[in-house]
């Protein structure tokens, strides 16, 4: 491993400070489970690693009547023993009980598996669906980028130098509103998604009929993926199999999967499908049992 | 000649559940485990490995490493010895020395990813791996094989290009057939013609590793006087030092090898890797100790796994429902130097029934793949798969129930071993009884499970010979009444207190007063490794002579002490006695005390050097649950049948069953090499390799039978290694009994389950 | 940049109850911090990549992987390590269990177990099996096949 100074700021404008010095020579740490890993086996070389746990930011859950704000650094473990936290936003709750086994979940946060950009991150779908934006800070102030938008490729995001994610913001769920994910793996923990699917829909007051939804596909492309058209397949239409079944098909339709030791193309799509119709199923009994 | 024992009651210490006697260490962190040794002026090595699967080596250039602050020494093959080719008895494998080197450290070729080719010491192994990078290696990358039809095939590459292949006894060049072996007995076209149903099957399995949590590790030093010490992680400490001599062209006097605490082995940890590697660079930093630890990743791509390859069975039975002829063709990946488990697995493939008449061939084939190393019944489960799912598939065809088939067909006493070796006593048919009468096979088996899930009841059984070998045991009363008792065997899973258990029993004292200590290779006699299920059997066996050496001792002190000719003494029940004065009576521990009033220091020392071990057998039922729609299984139920002749510490023979069944339970549903088409793993770290883990498990159900070994004072039969065996066939037939699909590939992951399904 | 390039940091915690300070490499894992600076072995090195669980220590509560961990980061923190599981009044429940429950074969694992059924058994007094089974799965056993760890567990729940 190269050897990189640890650097631990106080405020963000010293983060910004810090990582806008080394450029690409530098990264954030938050809980550490991949860049560690990363920075071990050579993936990149770092003169300096810059620990975001430090800023107060960074590391506070704001949770209110106008939604959510998680701290870039907040490990997965104090949101889902938040029980406000988890009854409000069911879909990132799944993700977060998955994420690794409980040592890993001490540690890891959402923001971090957002930045590290993996299509087949278990947090990124579930904030998608969510509706969330990344804050961003840099040597120009703030900006927010809607979660979608985020990754450019496998390991790669919108990040620009001197840039750091600071927060996700979720907006308070609708009346209405359920969402859940879940992920193929072989085993039952410790294991990397062959694919994952998130999914969110609003339904009208009767609880019988979808307003609209959001289903997002993990490790079926070179980024997560909205499937916009899966989502736009639910819009107005009663909550029945039928609709379930064409908005599964659209899912599949979307997933552009490559084949790789954790799975193969056909079982990839395959999976989408049926995880698309479980996870809308489960988001439907969520947004009925919540109201 | 082989000593025979009938088999004995009553005993005191055996069958009981003492207190390891490690165990204190172990759950309090003071364990000193390979990496843990300190020692003064430690400096840490890390080694440079291939990319390539196959390559030629043009040039390594070493320099900008050597000149790097912090750098000690730097190591390449030039600096071995040319050893010679020459084969030597591991215990479970064999060594040839000149592979074995090159093994260790590249020359000319570099034969698969992983492959070491230069090492660095330095300060700490941060500096020693930023060292490694700067040495610079020019490759002339070579078109590779990593499978044995690959390897096979007519335009494959020539890996190892001075290797002479065996076919039958006649040699061939230019191939990496490394061997072909053929057993054959009866008449085998004759067997079939009488049969009424006859199936012939294709399996497939892939590479595998034992995966112990441990990675290897070897710290050495190479003193002015050369002598080498080497402390490690080892099987067997013998067998480093038979190794490190053979490489390094030195006498074994002046290697000695501590074997500390070792965290898993499962066969892997019989090879060495880095123990050479630290011994050199210690030498070339002017005697240094050098630890070095393979990282995760290095230990997948770079020791020993078990062998992927192909087995073909034919299998014909008469109408009466009996066996009347079986034909098997195994091949094994070998990686890149021969010695693939083809004579075990031989040996293993027919071996749970009576073949009249049986045919089997095995081919060792070379890959660009690491070498394969022993890993639990080494080279027996790949078969048991195989001939577990074709008598599965008899029974359907014909109508036979699929335990009773097996009872009918079970091997005994006097059942010809597929190699020509005729069974001894040996406990199959009570191990088919003991599952007749368990709750779960008598249990119901709902088949629908909950959200549309399948369920599927699967049973396997599988064969080990084990081994005897060498082993040697010393003790030493202490005049408080205890013994200290000296053993060679490293102890992997509770093996000090089955041997202590044994020269307790025999001297009448409690398993706790018996103190057993593990010692380098100077300080007790030549001792074989832990491995072929050997070490209760044979170091047992020692450490029964041992103490019964002891006795004779004592008795001559009795005899001293009450002034009486030693044939008037006699030693029963713990007490010492005179014969002809029952007033005269000393238990152990008070004759031990009046030890310096008798001459002192009572010591004993015992050997065994066993030719056979008695087999082992064992039968699997596993219940399933599998999601149809997903393709993923789910164990929900299990257990495991096995004989294991005397259960000397009964936890740690459950032990050995829970372990060896989940081993196989990873090997059925997940575990594999992963090669890309370059030959190069791609899963190579615990995410990705998916070895169990709790949430993937129910409780493992034992039921120990015990038919006695007559060839162990005790009854002992190893119990490590046999419960691997029948766990693949047992999941395979289980998913057959689900989905109504047939699996004959391994791992039977989900993609294969959701591909068999059409899906 | 060679190693000495980079300045150590100055690191003061709480290890097993007892106020440290020491210097590490600021690249320096936690597990090698422990291991080689501080000289606790008791906490071991599996696959240095979180999914073994061998090297599991308790960070102010929570268990943790101590090979994702920097050793600076537990300036001002508490850590618990195997070491100081067994207190004045003798070994913890947990540790008498897996003995009396046969519960280690070749015990590599051991360490990193114990810790993490403590961090159980400190919050959740009386966890079901599944419970135990899922809150263990980021720990590899390759010996046991689970099964007595499992029962070792419940047994130090229900004497404890």
């Amino acid at each position: 491993m190269h050897p990189f100074a640890y650097v631990s700021p106080k405020s963000i404008d010293e983060a910004v400070a810090t990582l806008n010095k080394h450029g690409d020579r530098a990264r954030p740490l938050a809980g550490g489970t991949d860049i560690l890993v990363q920075a071990r086996t050579g993936r990149f070389d770092l003169d300096a690693i810059v620990d975001v746990k430090t800023i107060p930011e960074l590391v506070s859950i704001k949770h209110d009547s106008n939604g959510l704000e998680i701290g870039a650094a907040v490990p997965c473990y104090k949101l889902y023993e938040n029980a406000e936290v988890s009854a409000e936003y069911p879909g990132i709750i799944d993700a977060a009980s998955i994420i690794g086994g409980i040592q890993i979940q001490s540690r890891a946060g959402l923001g971090g598996n957002l930045c590290n950009a993996s299509p087949s991150a278990d947090g990124i779908c579930p904030l998608i669906v969510h509706n969330a934006t990344a804050v961003i800070a840099g040597p120009s102030g703030t900006r927010e980028v809607a979660v979608e938008d985020f990754c450019t490729g496998p390991g790669r995001n919108v990040l620009e130098k001197g840039e750091f994610l600071v927060s996700l913001k979720l907006p308070k769920p609708p009346e209405g509103f359920g969402a859940a994910y879940v992920r193929f793996i072989p085993r039952n923990e410790m294991d990397i998604a062959v694919v994952g699917v998130a999914a969110s829909v609003v339904l009208d007051s009767s609880g019988n009929s979808f307003q609209s939804g959001r289903i997002a596909l993990a490790a079926v492309g070179p980024t997560p993926i909205l499937a916009t058209e899966a989502g736009r397949a639910l819009e107005g239409k009663p909550v029945n199999e039928q609709t379930i079944n064409a908005a599964a098909a659209a899912a599949k339709e979307a997933a552009k999967p490559i084949e790789d030791m954790r799975g193969t193309v056909e079982q990839r799509k395959h999976l989408i499908e049926v995880l698309t119709r479980r996870m809308l199923n489960k988001a439907v009994e969520r947004a009925r049992g919540a109201k | 000649m082989v000593a025979t024992f009938e088999p004995k009651k009553n005993y005191k210490v055996i069958g009981t559940r003492p207190i390891r006697h490690d165990g204190l260490d172990k759950v309090t962190g003071r364990a000193v485990y390979g990496a843990d040794v300190k020692l003064s002026g430690l400096i840490w090595g890390a080694v440079l490995r291939s990319p390539h699967a196959h390559a030629r080596i043009k040039s390594i250039d070493t320099s900008a490493a050597e000149k790097m602050p912090g750098v000690f020494s730097v190591m390449t093959a030039k600096d071995l010895p040319l050893a010679e080719s020459k084969e030597v008895d591991l215990g479970e494998g064999t060594a040839n020395f000149k592979y074995a080197s090159n093994n260790i450290m590249a020359s000319d070729k570099v034969l698969y990813r992983g492959h070491a080719v230069a090492a660095v010491a330095a300060t700490d192994r941060y500096v020693a791996e930023e060292a490694v990078k700067l040495i610079k290696v020019e490759y002339e990358p070579l078109s590779s094989a990593v499978t044995v039809e690959q390897a096979l095939a007519p335009n494959a590459p020539i890996i190892l290009e001075d290797l002479e292949g065996d076919d039958l006894g006649d040699e061939v060049k230019n191939t990496n057939m490394a061997k072909h072996i053929r057993h054959e007995f009866g008449d085998v076209e004759g067997g079939f013609s009488k049969a009424s149903t006859v199936v012939e099957r294709e399996f497939k399995l892939a590479m595998v590793h034992q995966g112990y949590i441990e990675p290897h590790t070897a710290t050495a030093t190479w003193d002015q006087e050369d002598r080498i010490k080497i402390w490690t992680s080892t099987q067997g400490s013998f067998s480093v030092r038979t190794q490190v001599a053979g490489i390094l062209k030195m006498d074994a006097s002046r290697i000695r090898v501590t074997p500390l605490e070792i965290g898993g082995g499962f066969g892997g940890k019989i090879p060495i890797y880095v123990d050479i590697v630290a011994a050199v660079l210690s030498k070339k930093a002017r005697g240094r100790p050098v630890k070095i630890v393979m990282e995760r990743k290095s230990v997948f791509e770079g020791s020993g796994p078990a062998s992927g390859g192909t087995v073909k069975i034919k299998l014909g039975v008469d109408d009466s429902g009996k066996i009347t002829a079986g034909q098997a063709d195994i091949r094994y990946e070998a990686g890149a130097y021969p010695g693939a488990a083809i004579g075990p697995g031989a040996m293993c493939v027919f071996a749970c029934y009576d073949f009249p008449n049986s045919r089997i061939d095995g081919y060792d084939v070379i890959v660009n793949k690491p070498k394969s190393a022993a890993y639990r019944a080494p080279g027996s489960p790949q078969v048991a798969f195989a001939t577990e799912s074709v008598v599965d598939e008899i029974c359907e065809l014909g109508g036979w129930d699929k335990l009773e088939f097996r009872q009918k067909n079970a091997s005994h006493e006097g059942t010809r071993r597929g190699d020509g070796v005729l069974f001894p006593r040996i406990g199959m048919q009570e191990v088919l009884d003991a599952v007749k009468k368990t709750e779960h096979w008598n249990s119901k088996l709902e088949k629908d499970g909950p959200d549309g899930k399948k369920r599927g009841r699967g049973i396997a059984s599988g064969y080990w010979m084990n081994v005897g070998l060498k082993s040697s045991v010393s003790l030493s009363v202490t005049t408080d009444g205890t013994v200290a008792l000296v053993e060679g065997s490293t102890d992997i899973g509770g093996t000090r207190a089955s041997i202590a258990m044994q020269a307790a029993e025999v001297l009448g004292i409690p398993a706790e007063d018996v103190r057993p200590v593990v010692v380098d290779t100077d300080s007790v006699g030549f001792t074989d490794i832990t491995g072929g299920s050997r070490v209760t059997y044979a170091t047992g066996y020692a450490a029964y002579n041992a103490a019964n050496n002891l006795v004779d001792v004592l008795k001559n002190r009795a005899a001293i002490l009450w002034d009486l000719d030693e044939s008037d003494i006699q030693f029963e029940d713990g007490a010492f006695s005179s014969k002809s004065d029952p007033e005269l009576r000393l238990t152990f521990k008070e004759l031990a005390g009046k030890l310096n009033d008798t001459g002192g220091p009572a010591t004993s020392t015992g050997t065994v050097d066993l030719e056979s071990a008695g087999g082992a057998f064992a039968t699997h039922v596993v219940d399933v649950e599998i999601d149809p729609e997903t393709g993923k299984t789910d164990v929900i139920r299990y257990t495991a049948v096995q004989d294991a002749g005397t259960a000397i510490h009964p936890s740690y023979v459950e032990g050995q069953m829970q372990g060896g069944a989940v081993q196989g339970i990873g090997w059925a549903l997940n575990e594999e090499y992963w090669m890309n088409k370059d030959g190069v793993m791609t899963n190579s770290s615990f995410l990705d390799y998916r070895m169990p883990t709790s949430l993937d498990l129910p409780m493992i159900d034992t039921i120990i039978v015990e038919v006695p070994n007559p060839l162990h004072p005790f009854g002992v039969r190893g119990v490590g290694e046999v419960p691997i065996c029948p766990p693949i066939g047992a999941i395979a037939n289980a998913i057959h009994n689900a989905l109504d699909i047939r699996l004959y590939e391994a791992p039977m992951n989900a993609g294969r389950i959701l591909k068999a399904l059409g899906k | 940049m060679v190693q000495s390039a980079v300045e150590k940091v100055h690191v003061r915690t709480t290890i097993n109850g007892e106020p440290m300070e020491f210097l590490v490499p600021p690249y320096m894992s936690l597990l090698d911090a422990l291991r080689e600076v501080v000289g606790l072995t008791g906490t071991k090195e599996g696959c240095l990549d979180g999914n073994c669980g061998a090297c599991t220590v308790s960070v102010d509560g929570r268990i943790v992987d101590s090979c994702l961990v920097l050793g600076p980061e537990i300036n001002g923190k508490n850590v618990e390590t195997i070491e100081g599981m067994a207190t004045a009044d003798g070994l913890h429940p947990l540790q008498k269990a897996f003995l009396e429950e046969a519960a280690l074969q070749c015990g590599i694992c051991t360490p990193g177990f114990l810790i993490a059924s403590k961090g159980l058994l400190d919050n959740e007094p009386d966890p079901s099996e599944d419970r135990i089974r899922h809150w263990l799965a980021g720990n590899l056993c390759r010996c046991t096949g689970y099964d007595k760890i499992v029962k070792a567990v419940r047994k130090a729940a229900v004497t404890k």
